[in-house]
């Protein structure tokens, strides 16, 4: 949801037309470049070149648990404190601060799932120009140098990565005012007695924004005045990078020489536009490099407005220019240089070592956490508008899908279900009772979404405001008044979800007493968490509105994982602890994967958009957010037909399913096109729900370790230049490749199957093609190019029914793909679905499956678990197979039986009929 | 035997062998009519004949059928339909995947007989609703029915008159249009010198002055109208302004049905011109205009005023006829009584009014103004049924969004009145609107009932 156009009181509407003259497309008058953003300007100025910084090896410390050392800029003498901790899983952390701040300066809190724990570092080395540390196995070292201060990490002969080789190490220190003149209150007049603070470079403070920054008509008053950080890391070796959402642009990150640096800074974007690195609504400081050789992460833990640079000394070649280079012997090796700039806070930065793919997530996951385990039925289709109007219409649209035979979950509401916008309220003629709705909806076994956003409507008759207001709950503006500012509702407070009491509160506004008419099949969606302020500089809060102490401008991209996470711990709590939560939001961060999924906001119904949404997603499962959608049909405008048909079929295979579409736009439920294209859209959902066991399965996996769910192609072929820069198909998990077409009258697409000497199989024809090739691929509209991996089973259930839970006892069908060596490994997992007790409990079912020797067997992967389930085994459908003479059945009490099969000598298939041993125990069946 | 007959007999079979002690022994979801196909302990063939398979395979949770007709009794075939008897109430047949999902589908219960989901059996509870809600309905179609042959043959009668008068007021037209074509050439004359003056004396006096001449127009022209209006039956219209190309706001050339109806549309209500609701109407300057200049002939050619403007009111009268004799009001013309009526309906927010084959509205119940739904575009209902829904359009334009439209879904009833109204989609509203115009002639109600004989 989400756009400017509502109906809200006439003074609004005016408001907007003002504000945002209703064009379509990104005003990026209202966005700020690098140029018009002070301390990005002031960083940027400052050009690679000798480090202003030098080592201080004299205040040296070595501690068990880390290495501390001072740092001084030569100009004017402010000190640093570096500090850098060797992290199990092999990571580094740097972590640099003023040595003697004015006042502290906000680190984050809350991202960290904890203190991460460290290895003792070894001092290897030690002279007048540096140090060496053992960074313990593989040869790792890490080479700290005093003059000027860089930080190089080594593998052997290799330098892997380099810190502030570039010299950008820069620390704005916390400083106190010298133009009085311009100072209003006048205040700060002792400044001429602390002369060890006197900035050396002769500041010119107006100019350069650090005191104060204009920017529209909005003033930005800076009471401490510059604090920005930056710091640069060289990567040689390294043509690729990746990560950093959230961005609407192309999966490899692209050089931003001569452009704007990518920008991190939570923003409502009007109509975003494609392909440039403008801010979106969330931010993940998290980038990965990648080579044939290694797979690193840079994890850099700023929660403020970050802008992040990228030039490599090869981007900007031609081939002919790369030729030459081969043919002169230029011995330059490729090298990717990375600049971070932040606002305020200090650096803080975690260097994930890898050395695979693999290795970074479980790194990264073990500094912030690994998605939240969705509910199954969360990973089905999701049915969306702005709005469903009243209770009849959601009745009737619930009543379509079973008209129609197309299954669903969840049915959305969006805001203008509640009374006035008051979050937590239900409108009093279009929604007078919830509760039968939600019921009608559970005799259905379907569930709800119903949405609360941060913003809370300023009315002394709403219960809300008023304990919001009463407990001082909310942000303050710098005066110290609550900060008030434009949304749905109007005039609107933002509560202070940086506050843990506050969270707790919110939390406990969830509980089945407290938010009336909701019950357990109703789940959350938080919006407009960047926040969104109408009225705010770039449509956000002002950076000097104040959480406690710190402002905005300290934590601003933290603000929407903490409604998140108070949101999820409220759908928790009401649950007594016992069902797992389902909680989207628009805006995140590091970390927010814990607490449920995301979407990528407001797009547009263009084919585009509908391409964007592959590298968007790929972007966000790579540093730790698997539960990604778009919305299908894309939210502003109204889709052609062949868009919306190609939307579900891609859609249908990424992770967050969900159609939604904007206020203004006509109606597009699945059967509003014709029976032909009902058909093709039933056909894609019902796709989705056959292969449901397989999602489980693979958030079961992003869950336990941080794996994502949606993967480039690169991650499973790390050595294959030709996948590094895919993003126009994906994988899931290991096992199915996806090509979606995006292409407007497509008849073919050109796929590129991975892997040489690998095959693989056409999951609708059984087709076999051989990997490491280009694969043109004919299509016609019901086409969805989707191939399984020779050497994986895949598990479905072939009993699409209208929802996920009314599948939950269906028997399983066994797609085992044979690889060119006649071998095959998956894996089933199976537990309730919906409650912490596969956790608590072990109470699932998680199994190996493999064929090897012309035999096909289950066996227990996790003997400690124990959970029953009245599934089956109803088919197995074997890939790439001869015909058998016989097939046996072996189950564990002993009992032999012959299976009947059918075998299609042409696509090499062999269907084994029935047999029915139930899921959760050990069972064989040989081929002889 | 007839049809009609084997069904009475199947009805009598049913009621005979109540419960379900005479349960005839077929698989479960096959219904009586292929029961046929499926011969215990013989080798069964896949209804399509592509496959034949040993009997025991027949509904043993596994599909062999490519066409799903070996599992009608389970969910077992992606494509395969399940048959619920439902005695006491209507036969269906239900997709196979809502076998034992958990959720009733079958009133009889016969759909979750291993789901664990505790269905109660409410066919009879359904038939008997059904019959009674079927014997509503026969009563109102048969009432409606009658209504519309009144209506009907009101139509064909006012039909009759409006014909006989528009004869009549075409051979008065052609009188009155030479009058007036020779008038116009002194008009025109007068008129460029006078409209100097005028603007001059407008600068002087500006727009205070302005207030005054239009006042004084409009008491002008409410003295025109009213010793025009002899019989009281003057009609001023959509034609009647379409006829003067001075009113069109785009300058095309021509003044559209949409063009006037936004110029005037309060008084088209009642297709009588009068300058109380002229007062009314905001968008007014265009029409003020041409009212001035009648007026600013008034003391050179008080006279020949008097005549053109007869001359008007003869032509709109003519073409408004023609124009309402023009509409298509169904096949008998049983929506003729609708045309110039309104009706409304009151919802909690908004008075929603619509008047057919003009324009639907909307007006906040507690002030601000009245919002275009749309105005009368065309019938719209499928091939088989045009006259079961009207289409009117280009109404209010939405801020970046459409013109706002209404969908007006008529079902048969006694009374003329709007039953519901909704915004499915924004600015696109449906409305639903009971007449007797659209009742079917009925079947007898013994046949109604008999249709439904498993009733």
């Amino acid at each position: 949801m989400a756009a400017f156009i509502v109906r809200m009181g006439p003074l609004l509407v005016l408001w907007l037309a003002v504000f945002l003259s209703g064009t379509w497309a990104v005003d990026r008058g209202n966005f700020k470049t690098c140029d018009q953003c002070a301390f990005c300007k002031r960083q940027r100025a400052l050009k690679p070149g000798q480090s202003l910084y030098r080592a201080l090896l004299e205040t040296l410390e070595l501690t068990n648990t880390k290495l501390t050392l001072q740092l001084i800029n030569d100009n004017n003498k402010v000190r640093l404190l570096l500090e850098l901790y060797r992290l199990q899983g092999n990571m580094t952390r740097v972590k640099i601060n003023e040595l003697k701040p004015l006042k502290p300066r906000f680190e984050v809190p809350d991202v960290l799932i904890n203190d991460p724990p460290t290895e003792p570092l070894s001092l290897l080395s030690q002279d007048e120009n540096g140090v060496v540390l053992s960074l313990g196995a593989d040869s790792q070292r890490l080479i700290v140098s005093a003059k000027p201060f860089r930080l190089d990490i080594m593998e052997g002969r290799e330098v892997l990565l380099s810190l502030n080789s570039r010299g950008l190490l820069a620390f704005e220190h916390l400083r106190i005012r010298k133009d009085t003149q311009v100072d209003p209150e006048g205040a700060e007049k002792k400044e001429e007695t602390d002369a060890a603070n006197e900035p050396a470079e002769g500041e010119t403070a107006k100019e350069d924004g650090m005191w104060e920054e204009t920017f529209k008509s909005h003033t930005d008053n800076k009471p401490n005045g510059p604090s920005s950080i930056s710091l640069d890391f060289s990567l040689p070796g390294v043509e690729h990078v990746y990560g950093i959402p959230e961005h609407a642009d192309s999966l490899k990150l692209k050089t931003t020489d001569g452009g704007d640096p990518y920008r991190l800074f939570n923003l409502d974007v009007f109509q975003y536009e494609l392909f440039n690195p403008m801010a979106l609504y969330g931010a993940i400081p998290v980038m990965l490099s990648h080579s044939a050789q290694r797979t690193m992460g840079i994890f850099w833990l700023n929660a403020a407005e970050t802008w992040v640079d990228i030039s490599s000394n090869t981007a900007g070649k031609t081939v002919l220019g790369q030729m030459l280079d081969y043919v002169q012997g230029s011995s330059e090796t490729p090298q990717t240089d990375v600049r971070w700039i932040s606002e305020s806070g200090i650096i803080d930065v975690f260097i994930m070592l890898g050395p695979t793919p693999t290795d970074v997530f479980s790194q990264y996951a073990s500094l912030t956490g690994t998605q939240a385990f969705p509910p199954l039925s969360a990973l089905a289709y999701h049915q969306c508008r702005w709005n469903y109007n009243d209770q009849e219409d959601v009745a009737a649209v619930d009543q379509g899908f079973d008209e129609h035979d197309i299954p669903y979950d969840f049915i959305w509401l969006d805001i203008e279900h509640t009374d006035g916008k008051r979050y937590f309220t239900w409108d009093p003629h279009k929604f007078p009772q919830p509760k039968d709705m939600l019921q009608g909806l559970i005799d259905k076994r379907r569930k709800m979404v119903a949405i609360v956003d941060p913003h809370i409507k300023v009315d002394s008759s709403y219960k809300i405001h008023n304990e919001i207001r009463s407990k001082g709950f909310y942000v303050k503006n710098k005066d110290g008044g609550d900060y008030e500012g434009w949304c749905w509702p109007g005039n609107s407070g933002y509560p202070d979800f940086t506050n843990p009491e506050m969270r707790a509160w919110w939390a406990s506004m969830f509980a089945y007493d407290q938010y009336e008419g909701s019950m357990e099949n109703m789940y959350t969606w938080n919006d407009m968490n960047e926040p969104s302020v109408f009225n705010g500089p770039e449509v956000t809060m002002h950076k000097d509105a104040l959480h406690g102490t710190w402002e905005n401008r300290d934590l601003h991209n933290l603000y929407g994982l903490y409604v998140q996470m108070a949101t999820a711990e409220g759908l928790i709590e009401r649950s007594g602890g016992v069902e797992r939560p389902f909680v989207l939001t628009r805006a995140f961060f590091a970390g927010s994967q814990r607490y449920g999924a995301v979407w990528t906001g407001d797009n547009t119904a263009d084919w585009d958009h509908l391409k964007i949404s592959i590298p968007m997603c790929l972007s966000l499962g790579l540093v730790g957010v698997s539960f990604c959608g778009a919305d299908v049909g894309g939210f502003f405008k109204s889709p052609s037909t062949e868009l919306l048909v190609r939307w579900y079929q891609t859609g249908a295979y990424q992770p967050f399913f969900r159609a939604h579409a904007h206020l203004d736009t006509p109606r597009r439920e699945p059967w509003l096109f014709g029976p032909e294209n009902t058909a093709l859209i039933r056909e894609a959902v019902r796709q989705r729900y056959a292969l449901l066991p397989y999602w489980y399965q693979l958030f079961y996996h992003a869950h336990h370790s941080g794996q994502p769910v949606m993967r480039p192609l690169w991650v499973e072929y790390t050595q294959d230049t030709a996948t590094f820069s895919v993003d126009d198909q994906f994988l899931l998990g290991r096992d199915l490749l996806v090509h979606p077409v995006t292409e407007e009258g497509a008849k073919g697409v050109t796929a590129y199957l991975p892997g040489k000497g690998e095959v693989w199989f056409d999951v609708h024809t059984f087709q076999k093609h051989n990997g490491a090739q280009n694969l043109y691929i004919p299509v016609t509209i019901s086409s969805i190019p989707v191939f399984q991996r020779g050497g994986s089973i895949i598990p479905r259930k072939a009993r699409v029914r209208r929802s996920s839970s009314c599948m939950e006892h269906d028997p399983y069908t066994l797609f085992v793909a044979l690889s060119p060596k006649r071998f095959a490994q998956g894996e089933l997992y199976i537990d309730d679905g919906h409650t912490f007790n596969f956790d608590k409990q072990k109470q699932f079912i998680h199994r190996r499956l493999s064929f090897a020797n012309n035999a096909l067997s289950s066996r227990n992967l996790a003997p400690g678990s124990q959970f029953i389930t009245p599934s089956w085994i109803e088919k197995i459908v074997i890939l790439g197979a001869s015909k058998p003479s016989k097939a046996t059945l072996k189950t564990p009490d002993g009992k032999e039986s012959l299976l009947e099969f059918e075998f299609d000598a042409s696509m090499s298939v062999l269907t084994l009929r029935k047999p029915g041993v139930n899921a959760g125990v050990d069972w064989t069946v040989v081929l002889q | 035997m007839s049809c009609a007959l084997l069904l009475l007999l199947m009805s009598w079979a049913l009621a005979m062998r109540t419960g379900a002690a005479v349960e005839i022994q077929r698989p479960r979801g096959v219904p009586l009519s292929s029961e046929q196909f499926y011969e215990e302990n013989k080798p069964f063939t896949c209804l399509d004949g592509f496959s034949t398979i040993s009997f025991d395979r027949v509904n043993d949770d596994y599909c062999d059928c490519r066409d799903g007709s070996d599992e009608p009794g389970t969910a077992a075939c992606p494509n395969g339909s399940f048959h619920c008897t439902n005695a006491g109430f209507r036969p269906a047949f239900i997709p196979s995947s809502r076998i034992n999902d958990g959720i009733c589908d079958c009133c009889d219960t016969t759909d979750e007989y291993n789901s664990g989901a505790t269905c109660q059996n409410t066919c009879r509870e359904m038939g008997r609703k059904e019959r009674e809600s079927l014997q509503i309905m026969a009563e109102i179609t048969k009432e409606g029915f009658m209504l519309k042959q009144q209506l009907i043959h009101e139509a064909k009668r006012g039909q009759e008159d409006k014909q006989g008068k528009l004869t009549e007021l075409q051979g008065s037209k052609k009188d009155l249009e030479e009058k007036v074509e020779a008038l116009r050439t002194v008009k025109e004359t007068a008129e460029d010198p006078e409209k100097e003056a005028k603007e001059r004396h407008l600068k002087a006096w500006g727009e205070q002055k302005e207030l005054i001449r239009m006042e004084k127009d409009k008491t002008r022209m409410a003295e025109a109208f009213l010793e025009l209006d002899d019989d009281a039956d003057g009609y001023v219209s959509v034609a009647e302004l379409q006829s003067h190309l001075e009113l069109d706001p785009d300058s095309d050339g021509s003044l559209t049905e949409t063009e006037t109806q936004v110029r005037c549309l309060p008084s088209q209500e009642n297709n009588f011109y009068h300058t109380s609701k002229l007062q009314g109407c905001s968008p007014f300057g265009e029409i003020r205009r041409f009212e001035s200049k009648i007026g600013d002939l008034h003391d050179s050619c008080r006279s020949n005023e008097k005549v053109w403007a007869g001359g008007l009111w003869m032509t709109t009268g003519c073409m408004n006829l023609e124009k309402e004799i023009g509409f298509d009001f169904g096949p008998s013309a049983e929506f003729a009584y609708l045309y110039s009526q309104c009706y409304e309906l009151s919802t909690s927010e908004y008075i929603y009014r619509l008047c057919p084959f003009n324009r639907v509205s909307q007006k906040p119940k507690f002030g601000g103004s009245e919002t275009n739904l749309g105005l009368w575009g065309q019938w719209a209902g499928p091939e088989d049924s045009l006259y079961s829904v009207m289409k009117y359009d280009h109404g209010q334009g939405c801020w970046q969004g459409p013109n706002r439209s209404t969908t007006v879904k008529l079902t048969c009833g006694k009374e003329t009145v709007v039953t519901s109204t909704s915004e499915p989609s924004r600015c696109e509203y449906l409305m639903e609107f009971t007449t007797p115009a659209v009742c079917q002639e009925p079947a007898s109600l013994d046949e109604v009932l008999q249709g439904h004989t498993e009733l």
